[in-house]
């Protein structure tokens, strides 16, 4: 392990190999003298350029900033495909996508901590790290499956005894985790364990919280699951380009990169898109419709009598838009209402995110997290954004779209005891009484 | 702001002029950390001297002054200093193993009180080891921030928990229902303003610094806020939930201790070695055994084993109710062995006795790892004590490390051995649905209820 200590060591002699050189040296100029440290330090240097042999040698000819932008472009175009294809093939895959991209984002972060710290070498770190990832991910689909597979689950016998007994079997094995690290704590290197299981727990709770409120999001329907990501994605986009044709005052001091002229242009383009695209998902009922796993068919099935949200209504134009488009009123899905809303939270608060992983880079010195997508670093990189998005609209569906669950509800009515449900069977009886649905003649049925 | 920039510009631990002293012993600390760091400037440049050391370098944060009351010195200076620093711990302790009893007396409403004061208390000092450690108290806004993500976070977990119990009084105002419909919306906006405010103030030269006490306060607030918010839902359920696991947690911190103070000799772990195996085994036997009997004589109390409810006529907490089948006596058949020893056939114990040698167990055996994981982190960052509020026992965080594991440990069992969910929960979802839903739901209600006996279907009400 101690080979791994001196190469981390000896990297900054090394001039690093980048492609863009010299608009890199204006952001390295930048880093270098906001130092933290009073020494020069050149930044933690790349790992080798994963770019495929054919873009380099189809690229070869132009020159390095073209050649940068070609790269990212095409691997936009690569990653939109690609994202395309995995909405064909349905919820499983994409739980199964969403569930990758969160062990590749811990992954990243985590290597990160190894390399500030230089902690390859602490005992059981790399395993316990891993392991609580286990731990919490069993936790959250634990609670979340065992929802959307009641029948299933009550069916089979293992199943039903780990769905009751969950939250004790799940505490259990965190507890064994945190045992293990209280007795892995080796004399000289407390202060350095305690630093990587904080950033473990930091972590965790970024990564995979995240996740799993996108999980919810999608089993919603799979419009809850496109169009926030698609509103972070062409805001990303639309902000770049807006910058890089109009872009002049600097929006803050983090990104020097980022222009009030791209954040504004890229708001109003992304209430626009996302306008647009809830227009056209709001017609197809595979979108539309929450996602419910059928006990007989044994697979997941999008098939449902749409909701109100999803149907067409007409809406009265204000006047002060009448006298601009000449129409007096517009046939719109009240979808396309909310999808304004997550728009907004997308440009608005969204590139907080992103500035919160600027920061984050800036403060541990590393241009990318990580170098797994060629021209765009790593996938934490694309997914900052997106963080503080999933939690938006999951409590966003949960405050202003749905109540709670019905079916859940009277599942939870029937363990409890006979008394308390009688205490709620009469409790709600009289609050019916009194908003007059029910009289109490009525009561013999 | 400017100069709050300047003020957190002065700096670091490499600058020549150190901070001004908050305390004064704080400046003889920061001379040592910049002899060392010289030293280190090479190889760890890059990510900064304060990480990267071994824990031999950091110099030690000295402990603040000594608080012991006037009085007690007085009275106790004829005594040698390890005779006094026993007699204060001893005093100290029943002192308050005293305040206790008077709050049970009071009442769960200073109870939950009581708990607040201790989180809002715990997590002060483990902030101001983050900033004593960092040298982080001029950072422009951090102090603020820190407290305020506390006051959002408990905003969110009494929101959650505290609208549950107290349904019949939110149902009648106005504002309050405005406020629970929409809570994790406002929780959540509060977060962000938050959130925002911080990668707002993220100064140049400040950004690890700044993002390690982001983390520092997340952490602190995952292990405080949730610990304590667990604490109280336990308490509702009654408050003996709350009593028997805080009381066997304690009892085995006492007796361990004089256990392993009259017959200890084998180490138990490195990390605390003041500990020994007759301590930690002698303890759990002492605990199982004043769990069971706590637990027998507190069962008999409706005071402690009914749930705590709040009744709106009377505006406040009671608790009154039908005890139920864990606190109503039964007689178990022996099993052989214990036939012998004991003699006799049957004996009449209350079902949650049995429950009490899991708590008593856990408190025991598992309780002791919340100690060692502050003892390490204790050492992790050279102090003595988390701070020194109780005179000869440090600060509250000292006393409640043990209890760390136990409320939730304690929560777990309950939802999985005890309980099922909620019940004023579910009430409080069925009243927020559409009245079209709520007619179902009743409807299928009352066949399931006919069909189970439990409802007769001639009753008129």
């Amino acid at each position: 392990m101690t080979e791994l200590r001196q190469r981390v060591a000896h990297e900054p002699d090394a001039p690093p190999e980048d492609k863009e050189s010299e608009s890199e040296a204006k952001v390295d100029g930048e880093t270098a003298s906001d130092s933290e440290s009073r020494a020069e330090s050149a930044p933690l240097p790349v790992s080798a350029d994963d770019t495929p042999e054919v873009l380099n040698r189809a690229l070869s000819n132009l020159s390095s900033r073209w050649k940068n932008w070609w790269v990212r472009g095409i691997l936009t175009l690569a990653m939109i495909a690609f994202f395309f294809i995995i909405i064909y093939l349905g919820p499983m895959v994409l739980m199964i996508i969403v569930m990758c991209v969160q062990i590749k984002c811990f992954h990243e972060i985590i290597t990160i901590g190894y390399n500030v710290y230089h902690s390859y070498d602490l005992p059981w770190f790399r395993t316990l790290s891993w392991y609580f990832l286990l731990c919490v991910n069993y936790f959250f689909y634990g609670e979340t499956v065992t929802d959307y597979f009641f029948t299933l689950v009550q069916r089979e016998e293992p199943l039903r005894i780990l769905s009751k007994y969950h939250r004790f079997i799940s505490f259990t094995l965190y507890l064994i985790g945190f045992c293990m690290f209280v007795l892995s704590l080796v004399k000289k290197h407390y202060r350095l364990q305690f630093y990587m299981f904080g950033w473990t727990h930091v972590t965790l709770l970024i990564v995979v919280t995240q996740s799993h409120l996108v999980i919810h999001n999608l089993f919603e329907g799979m419009i809850w699951f496109i169009v926030p990501i698609s509103c972070v994605i062409c805001n990303d986009i639309m902000a770049y380009m807006f910058g890089f044709f109009f872009g002049r005052t600097p929006l803050i001091k983090l990104s020097p990169k980022k222009t009030w002229e791209g954040f504004i242009g890229g708001f109003f383009a992304t209430v626009v898109f996302g306008l647009l695209l809830s227009y056209v998902m709001s017609g197809y009922r595979c979108f539309v419709c929450p996602v419910e796993y059928n006990n007989d068919t044994n697979s997941f099935t999008v098939d449902c009598e749409p909701s109100d949200l999803f149907r067409l209504q007409e809406y009265n134009i204000p006047g002060v838009i009448q006298s601009v488009i000449g129409w007096k009123t517009v046939r719109m899905y009240p979808f396309q209402i909310h999808s304004i809303a997550l728009s907004t939270f997308a440009s608005l608060i969204g590139p907080f995110g992103g500035f919160f992983a600027s920061g984050f880079k800036r403060a541990f010195k590393i241009k990318d997290f990580a170098n797994t997508i060629p021209g765009h670093g790593g996938i934490m990189d694309r997914f900052d954004c997106q963080y503080l998005m999933a939690t938006f609209v999951n409590v966003y569906i949960a405050s202003f779209i749905r109540g709670p669950n019905p079916s859940k509800l009277i599942q939870q009515f029937l363990t409890l005891r006979p008394d308390q449900q009688l205490h709620i069977f009469n409790t709600l009886r009289s609050h019916l009484i009194d908003k007059g649905m029910l009289t109490s003649t009525t009561e013999d049925e | 702001m400017l100069e709050l920039r300047h003020r957190g510009s002065c700096p670091g631990p490499r600058e020549a002029v150190s901070p001004p002293p908050r305390e004064g012993e704080a400046a003889g600390g920061d001379h040592e950390t910049e002899s060392t760091s010289d030293k280190e400037t090479d190889i760890d440049d890059r990510y900064g001297d304060l990480d990267s050391r071994t824990d031999s370098d950091i110099p030690e944060i000295p402990p603040s002054s000594d608080r012991t009351p006037e009085i007690l010195k007085k009275a106790l200076s004829g005594l040698s200093s390890r005779w006094k620093n026993w007699w204060i711990r001893g005093i100290l302790t029943l002192t308050m193993i005293s305040l206790f009893f008077l709050i049970i007396y009071m009442g769960s409403f200073m109870l939950m009180l009581l708990v607040l004061g201790i989180q809002v208390k715990c997590f002060h000092e483990i902030i101001t080891i983050g900033y004593r450690v960092y040298h982080s108290y001029d950072l422009p806004w951090f102090r603020t921030l820190s407290w305020y993500f506390l006051l959002c976070v408990n905003y969110f977990f009494y929101g959650e928990t505290v609208a549950d119990y107290f349904a019949t009084f939110v149902q009648r105002e106005e504002q309050l229902q405005f406020l629970i419909r929409y809570h994790r919306f406002i929780s959540f906006a509060l977060y962000l303003a938050g959130f925002c405010m911080f990668v707002l103030s993220l100064v140049k030269k400040h950004y690890r610094l700044q993002f390690y006490m982001f983390a520092w306060t997340h952490v602190t607030l995952l292990i405080t806020v949730t610990q304590s918010h667990l604490v109280i839902q336990n308490l509702f359920e009654g408050m003996i939930w709350f009593l028997v696991p805080i009381s066997s947690v304690i009892c085995n911190d006492i007796t361990a201790y004089l256990f392993g103070f009259f017959f200890g000799r084998t180490p138990l772990i490195k990390l605390s070695p003041k500990k020994t195996w007759e301590g930690f085994i002698g303890g759990f036997f002492s605990t199982v055994v004043f769990g069971f009997i706590a637990a027998y004589v507190l069962s008999k109390y409706q005071y402690f084993v009914c749930p705590v409810e709040y009744r709106s006529d009377v505006n406040s907490f009671v608790t009154e109710c039908e005890p139920s089948e864990l606190f109503q006596l039964q007689t178990y058949s022996l099993p052989p062995f214990l036939k012998a020893v004991l003699r006799q056939e049957r004996v009449s114990l209350y079902p949650f006795q049995i429950h009490s040698i899991a708590l008593s167990t856990f408190a025991s055996l598992i309780g002791p790892f919340g100690g060692f994981f502050a003892s390490g982190f204790k050492r992790a960052f050279k102090i003595k004590d988390f701070a020194n509020t109780i005179p000869g026992h440090g600060g509250i965080m000292d006393r409640f490390d043990c209890q760390y594991l136990m409320a939730t440990f304690v929560h777990v069992y309950i939802t999985s051995f005890i309980r099922g969910p909620n019940p004023s929960k579910v009430l409080q979802q069925l009243l927020v649905l559409q009245p079209e839903q709520q007619l179902n739901i009743y409807k299928t209600l009352k066949t399931h209820l006919i069909e189970k006996g439990i409802l007769q279907p001639a009753l008129k009400v």
